[in-house]
């Protein structure tokens, strides 16, 4: 019996077949019935109390059976297994069910021309598929990647000047960019509406809203960014420097090519913080019916979360639709910018 | 095989004499502390040029941190403090004429654990250095081959030069390390326990390439392995750090001589094992 396990095909160890799905589904249909019948004949009630007694039967169970046919270390590291699983499915569980809500609500009235409609001249009672969000969408990718090109070589190297250069005033700085985290996003919108849309005279535009968006950004990308940097092998440092190379060289050759993915994760972290942000850009951008892309530098515009509050207070029915289609599409655009950042992350450059 | 090759060892048969001998680095009144902690304590020792010299002693005696201060690599250590001078070809490291990256490009190092940059290929690795020092290369690819056939690596790397450093094994890496230093031409190279990390047939071959770059290049290497010392090296010098004593050297001389007569009973005791 044992000689074909050891000769025989190559396998992965421990992988998951028919078996293991029984052994699986077999508890938990057990703890489902004998729950319903509890609940049935006991004053227990109410569903998260289902859930609960529920879950602990089928692990007892579980646990019992792996522990019978393969001993106590198998049961408990079976039963762990399971546990930690079904913990990471539960925090994934809020994710899914908003991101159902949306498709589900955000679908109904997305149409093409949602795309490549603006809202310029749709009157207030127009039906959903009138007007669309085309101006928000290009507002926003230009709004995020000025923000992301304003905020990412100053973060880099602020975490530079913490983690490797180490000079004189990395307390210093330490203390403002962690102030800067805790900086409520209203306060950097009203920041920059009363240095450079008043103060300097430049009016509402694009580019106020990434000032201020960038602001945002900075702490984020600067702080992980330095973590990253953290990760770096010190006997890379090492090396480059007994190579007899200066500083700045061992910086950019070195420590930054190593840590790339991890920059980029802390990019697509701060991409994360800013592209759902609304109070900033209600006193930066402002807002607009029309599509501007090459006005971004002196014109108000619009942008994706201000079309959902600008739909959503209006209230009417139609404007309700359009707010929650313009939502799932802010939501899709994240996601991508994710899959983008991620797939540049992994590939090493051709050379 | 250089040990009975060079004419001048059977010559001189007694200690060094450091007027004679071509240094191509002295190190002089060398002490080292780490904070208020003395761990190196007056030590001179003369690298004549072309020949490998072996540093031997019992862990914690401060190998390592002599090593470190032939290439100024000690003074990255924030609390670390230095005395004394070391002169490459009669020019001190640590005066006005020689910058510290200069001297590091002159004198390379290659460590206990291969560090291979991992975001660079096996052909960017061995030009690291000079990209890395913002040297100028002729022909890049004729210096790649020249370094991997001296890390005796060339012909296991040769179809994969553009695989990531990283995908090597660790014997190999190493190798790939010591080829990185040789493609800037040092004329001295440190390696600190280079084969502590590798497998015996690892460790042959980078044993090869230290007697082959010795026909060009001085080699200072710390060692563990008695037998390395004796196998690699045409002198040695022992370190000791005793209680109330920081480290300094007790013995140092030609390596035959140190391990078939050595004048002083402790380095008998320690190259013949019996020794803490
Ligand atoms: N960065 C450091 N900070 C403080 N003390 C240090 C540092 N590096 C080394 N030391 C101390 O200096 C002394 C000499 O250390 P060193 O690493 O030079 O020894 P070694 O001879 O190379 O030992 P081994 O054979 O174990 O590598 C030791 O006592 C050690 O504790
Ligand atoms: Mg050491």
């Amino acid at each position: 019996m044992s000689t074909a396990s050891v000769s025989g095909a190559p396998r992965r160890p421990r992988t998951f077949g028919r078996r293991e799905a029984t052994e699986l589904i077999a508890p938990l249909a057990i703890a489902g019935v004998v729950t319903t019948v509890l609940f049935a004949i006991t004053p227990l009630a109410g569903p998260v109390g289902f859930v609960i007694v529920m879950y602990s039967l089928f692990i007892a169970q579980y646990y019992w059976y792996a522990r019978r046919t393969h001993g106590v270390k198998a049961g408990v590291d079976r039963a762990v297994t399971v546990v930690i699983s079904s913990a990471a499915a539960f925090t994934i569980l809020p994710l899914v069910f908003i991101m159902g809500f949306v498709v589900a609500k955000g679908a109904k009235s997305l149409t093409w021309g949602f795309f490549h409609h603006t809202m310029e001249g749709v009157a207030p009672g127009a039906p959903a598929s009138a007007g669309g969000a085309f101006h928000a969408i290009i507002g926003t990718l230009i709004q995020v990647a000025l923000a992301t090109f304003i905020c990412v070589p100053f973060g880099v190297l602020t975490a530079v000047y913490l983690q490797e250069v180490r000079g004189r005033f990395v307390p210093l700085v330490r203390v403002i960019v962690d102030a800067m985290s805790g900086l409520p996003s209203i306060v950097a919108g009203l920041f920059i509406f009363a240095v450079w849309v008043v103060g300097l005279g430049q009016g509402f535009s694009g580019l106020a809203a990434s000032l201020a968006l960038g602001v945002l950004m900075l702490p984020t990308v600067a702080r992980t960014t330095e973590e990253m940097l953290k990760l770096v092998d010190p006997s890379l440092r090492e090396a480059s420097t007994a190579l007899g190379a200066p500083q700045w060289r061992t910086v950019l050759r070195v420590v930054l090519p190593t840590a790339r993915s991890g920059i980029i994760t802390a990019v697509i972290l701060g991409i994360a913080r800013i592209a759902g942000e609304t109070a900033p850009l209600l006193m930066t951008s402002f807002g607009n019916d029309r599509a501007n892309p090459t006005k971004t530098l002196s014109e108000p515009q619009e942008s994706l979360p201000l079309f959902i509050y600008r739909q959503i207070t209006s209230s009417q029915g139609a404007s309700v639709d359009r707010a929650w289609s313009a939502a799932l599409v802010l939501v899709a655009i994240v996601l991508v910018l994710f899959v983008v950042a991620r797939v540049l992350g992994r590939t090493r450059p051709a050379k | 095989m250089s040990i009975t090759m060079s004419p001048a060892h059977n010559i001189e048969s007694a200690a060094v004499n450091e007027r004679t001998v071509d240094a191509a680095l002295r190190a002089e009144g060398i002490s080292c502390w780490f904070g208020k902690r003395k761990v190196l304590e007056d030590v001179n020792l003369v690298m004549e040029r072309n020949t490998v010299v072996a540093l031997i002693g019992p862990s914690g005696c401060g190998k390592s941190t002599f090593l470190r201060t032939l290439n100024r690599m000690h003074e990255l250590t924030p609390t670390a403090a230095l005395a004394g001078a070391v002169y490459l070809n009669d020019v001190d490291i640590y005066g006005p004429e020689l910058k510290a990256s200069v001297t590091r490009q002159r004198i390379g190092m290659v460590f206990q654990k291969p560090n291979p940059f991992p975001a660079m290929s096996v052909r960017e690795n061995v030009l690291s250095g000079l990209k890395l020092t913002g040297t100028k290369v002729g022909n890049s690819e004729e210096l790649v081959q020249w370094a991997l056939l001296k890390a005796s690596l060339w012909e296991e790397v040769k179809n994969r030069l553009d695989a990531p450093g990283g995908s090597l094994s660790g014997g190999q890496q190493q190798r790939l390390c010591i080829a990185r230093s040789l493609a800037v031409k040092p004329e001295v190279l440190l390696m600190d326990e280079p084969c502590s990390a590798l497998d015996p047939t690892s460790t042959r071959r980078v044993e090869e390439t230290i007697s082959e770059i010795a026909d060009d290049i001085t080699v200072v290497i710390v060692t563990h392995n008695m037998q390395q010392a004796q196998r690699v090296s045409d002198t040695c010098a022992f370190f000791l750090a005793e209680e109330n004593r920081p480290g300094h050297i007790v013995e140092s001389g030609l390596t035959e001589q140190m391990f078939t007569n050595p004048a002083d009973p402790r380095t008998n005791d320690y190259v013949n094992g019996r020794f803490g």
